[in-house]
Formats: C-alpha cells, sequence, structure tokens
C-alpha cells in the first residue's frame, strides 16, 4: 500500500459560538478508501479544509504518517484535494491546468510534457487537452480536477462531493471510475459525501457524522447492520425504529434472547442481543424493511422467535425489482416493509392496496441500536 | 435561415432607435467639439485669441519644437509613473473590500470624497505638503528633521496627488471584478503547491485582467490630460501637456497651437485605448471561441 494514514485527533473547531467540529477523532488508514458521510452542515467540509490546510482547529492535531501537519501551510502538505466546484483555472486549458503543480515546480519541459500526458491518458482527456474548462462537460471537468489533484503524487488524495453537481447515471459510472482509480493508483482517499448508498458501495470504512460529531466509524456492513445510534440507522438506509423498554432478557444460544415491551407496536417483542441487558432499560429497537416478510395468509409455522403482526396495506410503492408498503397496524402504527421481486410476476404483485396482510420477522433481524439510559 | 435573417434585421433597427439618444448625446459634446478643435488646428493664430480664417500647418509645425517635446515625453513619463503606482495601490485595495463583509462601507469611503470638489482636495494637500505642512511640522516635532523638506512643487508633489485623485477611478472596476473572482481558485493553486504570491500572480491576475484594463484606461487618460495638479502642486520639472493647452489658450493666445495639442493628446489616447481593448477583447475571444459542447461523453468515454 502507497500512501499515508491520516490520524485526526480530537479536533473541534468553532464557528463564532457555533461547533462545526466537536471533538472528532477519526485514523485512517494507509491505502484506505475513507468516507466521510453525514448530512449537509455537518462540518464534513471543514474537517476535509482542515486536512487540507486552509482552515484551523481550535484543539486537536492532524497526524499525516505520524507527524503533526498544521503548522504546514497547504503547499507544504502532501495531500491534494478534488474541490467540490472542482475550482479548475478558467484561463488556462485543460493541458495546462493538469501542468499547473509541474509549471510551479519548475519541472524541465520534456518531462513535464510526458508526465501531463499520462495523467490526462489516466482520465481519458487526452482528446481534449487544448479546450478551455467552460468547454467541458460536468464529467469531464470532474476528471481534469482529478488528474490536476494526482499529477503531484499526493499521499492522500481529499475529494469533497465531487460528484454531487453531475446526473444520477452519470454519477454511477463516476463513482465506479473512483474505485478503479484508486486500486490502481493505492494511496488514501478520503472522499465526502452526503449519498449514503455512494458511502455505501465504495468505501472501505466509513464514518458517519452528524453536527459536528463523529458517531461511529466501521465498515458499510458494519454501519448498515449495526448502527451505533438511533441517527446512524435512520441515515443510513431505510428502516423502523421504535423506543422501547428491557422486560426479560435470557442466555440464548452464545447470545442473549430479549424481550422488549414497545408501546408504539402496543405489545412486547424478541430480539437477540451480544448484551445482557438488565430489566428496565430504555433502548432503541430497528428492523430493516427489506428483513421484514409480508404475506396475504397467516404464516403457518411461528417459532417461538417471530414476531408477528397483522395490518392493512395503506401504500403500495411499485418500483420494478421490488415494492414498498407502508402497513398500517391495528393499533395504527405504521411500519415499513420491503419485498424484493426476485420472480417474474405474470399477474403482478400479490398483494395490494388496503390488502389485510402479515408482517413478520425472526428475533436475530431485528437490532438493539442504542441503550438510551444506562 | 430567413426568419433569423428577418430577426437580426428588425434587431439592427431596434438598436438604432435605442441608440438615438446615445448618439444625439456624442453628437452634440464630442464629435462637434472635436470638429472645432480639428478645424482650428489648421487656422491661423488670431491676435488677441481666436482664430483667424485661413488654412495652415503652422500649429504643426510650431508642435515639433523641442521645448513642446520635451513636455510631451515627460507627460507620458509622470502618467505612465503614476498610473503604474495607482494601479499597484488600488489591487491590494479592491481585493481587501472584496473580501470584506462591509463591502458597502468601504465602497461609500472611496466614494464620498468625490463629494467636495477636487481644487478643494487638491489645496488640502498643499496643506499637507508645503514646507510648513503637516508633514514638515508632524517630522520637525519627533526631531527627525531640521530644515523642512521639499515635498511640494516638484514632480513627487505632482505623482502623489494624481495617484490620490485618480485612486478611485482605479479601484471601483478593480473590486467589480475582484468581486466575481471565485476565490476557491487561490485556494485550489494553494493546494497545488503555489505560494500565496505565487498564487496571486497565476491565478489572480490573469482573471481579473478585463479589471485591470479599465482601471488603466479610467486612470491613464484623465492623468495624461491632467492640468491642476501639476499648476497647483507642481514645479519647473512638471509642466504637463495640459498646462501648454491652458496657457496656449489663456495667456499665449494660440488657439490653434492649444487644438493642436489637444489633438495629440485624444489621438494618443485613444490609440492607447484601443490597443488595450482589442488586446483584452481577442483574449476574450480565444477563451470563448466555441461553445459549450453537451454533455455526451462526460462518463466513461
Ligand atoms: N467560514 C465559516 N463561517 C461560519 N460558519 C461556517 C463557516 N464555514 C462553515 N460554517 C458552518 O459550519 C457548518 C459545517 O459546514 P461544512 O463543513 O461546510 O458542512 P458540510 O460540508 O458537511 O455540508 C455549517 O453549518 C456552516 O454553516
Ligand atoms: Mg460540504
Amino acid at each position: 500500500m502507497k500512501g499515508f494514514d491520516v490520524t485526526v485527533k480530537d479536533v473541534s473547531r468553532a464557528y463564532g459560538s457555533f461547533k462545526a467540529l466537536d471533538d472528532v477523532s477519526i485514523e485512517i488508514r494507509k491505502g484506505e478508501f475513507f468516507s466521510l458521510l453525514g448530512p449537509s452542515g455537518c462540518g464534513k467540509t471543514t474537517l476535509l479544509r482542515i486536512i487540507a490546510g486552509f482552515d484551523t482547529p481550535d484543539e486537536g492535531v492532524v497526524l499525516l504518517d505520524g507527524k503533526n501537519i498544521l503548522p504546514l501551510p497547504p503547499d507544504k502538505r502532501q495531500v491534494n484535494t478534488v474541490f467540490q466546484s472542482y475550482a479548475l483555472f478558467p484561463h488556462l486549458s485543460v493541458y495546462e491546468n493538469v501542468a499547473f503543480p509541474l509549471r510551479l515546480k519548475k519541472v524541465p519541459a520534456t518531462t513535464l510534457d510526458a508526465k501531463v500526458r499520462e495523467y490526462l491518458h489516466l482520465v481519458q482527456l487526452e482528446a481534449h487537452m487544448d479546450k478551455k474548462p467552460n468547454m467541458l462537460s460536468g464529467g469531464q471537468r470532474q476528471r481534469v480536477a482529478i488528474a490536476r489533484a494526482l499529477i503531484n503524487e499526493p499521499s492522500v488524495l481529499l475529494l469533497d462531493e465531487p460528484l454531487s453537481a453531475l446526473d444520477a447515471k452519470l454519477r454511477q459510472n463516476l463513482l465506479v471510475e473512483l474505485d478503479h482509480l484508486h486500486d490502481q493508483i493505492g494511496i488514501t482517499f478520503i472522499y465526502v459525501t452526503h449519498d449514503q448508498s455512494e458511502a455505501l458501495s465504495v468505501s472501505d470504512r466509513i464514518a458517519v457524522m452528524n453536527k459536528g460529531k463523529v458517531l461511529q466509524i466501521g465498515t458499510p456492513y458494519e454501519i448498515y447492520e449495526s448502527p451505533a445510534t438511533d441517527f446512524v440507522a435512520r441515515f443510513i438506509g431505510e428502516t423502523n425504529l421504535f423506543s422501547a423498554e428491557v422486560k426479560e432478557c435470557v442466555p440464548y444460544e452464545d447470545y442473549y434472547m430479549t424481550t422488549l415491551d414497545i408501546p408504539a407496536l402496543g405489545t412486547t417483542i424478541k430480539v437477540t442481543d451480544y448484551d445482557n441487558l438488565s430489566v428496565g432499560q430504555h433502548v432503541s429497537f430497528t428492523v430493516r424493511p427489506e428483513k421484514l416478510k409480508i404475506t396475504g395468509d397467516m404464516p403457518t409455522k411461528v417459532g417461538k422467535d417471530i414476531n408477528l403482526f397483522k395490518g392493512i396495506v395503506e401504500e403500495p410503492i411499485y418500483s420494478g425489482f421490488q415494492s414498498k408498503y407502508y402497513v398500517s397496524l391495528e393499533n395504527g402504527t405504521v411500519i415499513k416493509v420491503i419485498q424484493q421481486h426476485a420472480n417474474y410476476m405474470d399477474e403482478g404483485p400479490d398483494i395490494d392496496w388496503k390488502d389485510q396482510v402479515y408482517v413478520s420477522w425472526s428475533a436475530e433481524d431485528g437490532y438493539i441500536v442504542e441503550v438510551v439510559d444506562r | 435561415m430567413n426568419t433569423h435573417h428577418l430577426q437580426e434585421r428588425r434587431g439592427r433597427r431596434l438598436g438604432i432607435t435605442y441608440s438615438a439618444p446615445m448618439g444625439l448625446w456624442l453628437t452634440v459634446f464630442f464629435l462637434v467639439p472635436l470638429g472645432i478643435i480639428i478645424l482650428y488646428s489648421f487656422l491661423k493664430k488670431g491676435l488677441y485669441g481666436g482664430v483667424e480664417w485661413e488654412f495652415t500647418l503652422s500649429a504643426y509645425q510650431q508642435m515639433f519644437n523641442p521645448n513642446f517635446m520635451r513636455v510631451l515625453f515627460r507627460t507620458l513619463w509622470v502618467a505612465t509613473l503614476a498610473t503604474c503606482f495607482t494601479i499597484l495601490l488600488a489591487l491590494p485595495c479592491g481585493y481587501a473590500m472584496a473580501r470584506s463583509r462591509n463591502q458597502v462601507l468601504w465602497l461609500a469611503l472611496v466614494i464620498v470624497p468625490f463629494w467636495t470638489n477636487s481644487l478643494i482636495r487638491i489645496y488640502a494637500w498643499i496643506a499637507i505638503l508645503s514646507s510648513e505642512g503637516f508633514v514638515n511640522e508632524a517630522l520637525k516635532a519627533i526631531g527627525l528633521i531640521s530644515e523642512s523638506l521639499p515635498l511640494i512643487y516638484n514632480q513627487g508633489a505632482v505623482i502623489t496627488v494624481l495617484i490620490y485623485m485618480y485612486i478611485p477611478f482605479a479601484i471601483l472596476p478593480l473590486f467589480t471584478t475582484i468581486d466575481k473572482f471565485d476565490f476557491q481558485l487561490l485556494e485550489a493553486a494553494r493546494d497545488l503547491g503555489a505560494t500565496k504570491a505565487e498564487s496571486i500572480v497565476k491565478v489572480l491576475l490573469p482573471n481579473i485582467r478585463s479589471g485591470i484594463i479599465t482601471a488603466l484606461i479610467f486612470t491613464f487618460i484623465p492623468i495624461f490630460g491632467a492640468y491642476t495638479v501639476p499648476l497647483l502642486v507642481g514645479g519647473k520639472d512638471s509642466y504637463l501637456i495640459g498646462n501648454i493647452i491652458v496657457d496656449q489658450v489663456t495667456k499665449t493666445r494660440n488657439w490653434p497651437l492649444a487644438s493642436a495639442f489637444s489633438l495629440v493628446l485624444t489621438v494618443l489616447s485613444t490609440i492607447g485605448v484601443i490597443w488595450m481593448m482589442t488586446s483584452n477583447a481577442s483574449e476574450k475571444a480565444r477563451q470563448k471561441s466555441v461553445v459549450q459542447v453537451a454533455d455526451t461523453n462526460g462518463g466513461l468515454s
């Protein structure tokens, strides 16, 4: 692995009384594709600007390969940025934009030309090298920005929502390209996005942020399957989230079978958890819509670890590969269910508006997100 | 194709309607006086001012007098120097204003002095620079000098006051273009390895070119024709073309010669303006030579 590891340690940054970053600590490994994910305004750009050297934290340090880089100006850090708006130089051609860092270093003409062409080739822009940035499409501009940021051979590449200005289909393609590029050059990528699906699909690890705080750091799998907080559960994918109180907790195989009282459901449910929770504790409980089973008829086998509810379909949303149902349970609570359509359905979906249905899930598919009081 | 032509022609006709007031204004206040000046420069001088209606090239022959040539070159020198200093000072001012949160306040501070008559403002400089002026008295008070410094009635004083008089004309266009500049480009330059100075020279300046050229035109032209400033704070070494013209009209009463000098001033200024504007226009044309291409192969190509 090339690239450097980046350590952000206890970093805080306030604008007046507003805390844009609140005691943020992240350790990013060499060569990792690391994403900072969070809603707009949560401090992602602020953190990136601190790493790049355009902003200084009030507290904390940033280490690059173990060395504190905070005293260094931006031009002395082995870090380059792909800006959200690309920030291409409008007065220079594509070629000169990419050559800019080398001209500053007074690289000899022949070396410079070879290298600029190499990087233009890397992003497939040789055909456009004489154009000015304003003559390029959004996707091409983005690739100029990437080539220009990479030609200095940085140890870490920072990308601030590089795809947000592009349309959805192009985004998918460029995301895959970025992933290939990362495999090819092997340096550390720190990728900022507010789009959870982008982050889940390409990252080695993700830090989920909200209101200046890091809520959870983990692989896409960890973050989706075991969210650390209510916010993470709601922000990543879709979910059904309830507050609950622990009624009972007994050892069951190698974990604990927990009974939760959920006022919103008007009953108790079963869920397995690794922690031995004590009776009376308040927790948040989540179950992903795609883990729920929806059937028209009462399921025949109902084991003791199956949670079963009866309800009416309020709103079926068909979207080709899957359908989403808002099911109103008997006590009025609405629960989201997603059903994949793995087989061809000649007759159309078998569940329709106002149908009476049964919604069920196994105790293993629920998840206790966070303990509200400990 | 046809409708396009029609539209173009209609557009042109409308253009004439819209530009009529401007045309009238130009004719009355610019072309007619210019015509009179051209005419007078080819006539014989009257005995007590005015002209006699007799064609002659004598005004132009008189102009090629080494004394006058010296004044012409001196004027070019003083105007160039004053303009350069003005732009160099106006650039950081315009930059600071564009980045400030109090733009309105700064704009007001630049514009408000115009509400005071320019003569009064020049006289204020006499009070500042004269041998018993503020500067000399202050320097004496802190014991840096014992004799007054010759701060006034020389070229230095003229250039100083010219800069003061015309710097707003440079600050305003510079401020407007810098305000439109995307400051993130400077961060991008720093990110790519440029020092602060390099980012200014290689990224800011090329992108605010048009503002710099406007500022050059707005300051060089009035400075080139200035006569009150050299008259009031200048000495023998700062007698400029503007002063020749005024003296030829009011003292020597040689109106044809005054007209000939005015014409030279106008022609030189016009050449300068055209040169600066074409160099800017060709630069712009080069930048915009092709219309934006559609987003056809933005992705994997
Ligand atoms: N220079 C600044 N002055 C004041 N507030 C700022 C400044 N920069 C950012 N902020 C505030 O800090 C918060 C985080 O901003 P930012 O890091 O840009 O968020 P994100 O990139 O996650 O959308 C925002 O609420 C923003 O308004
Ligand atoms: Mg941002």
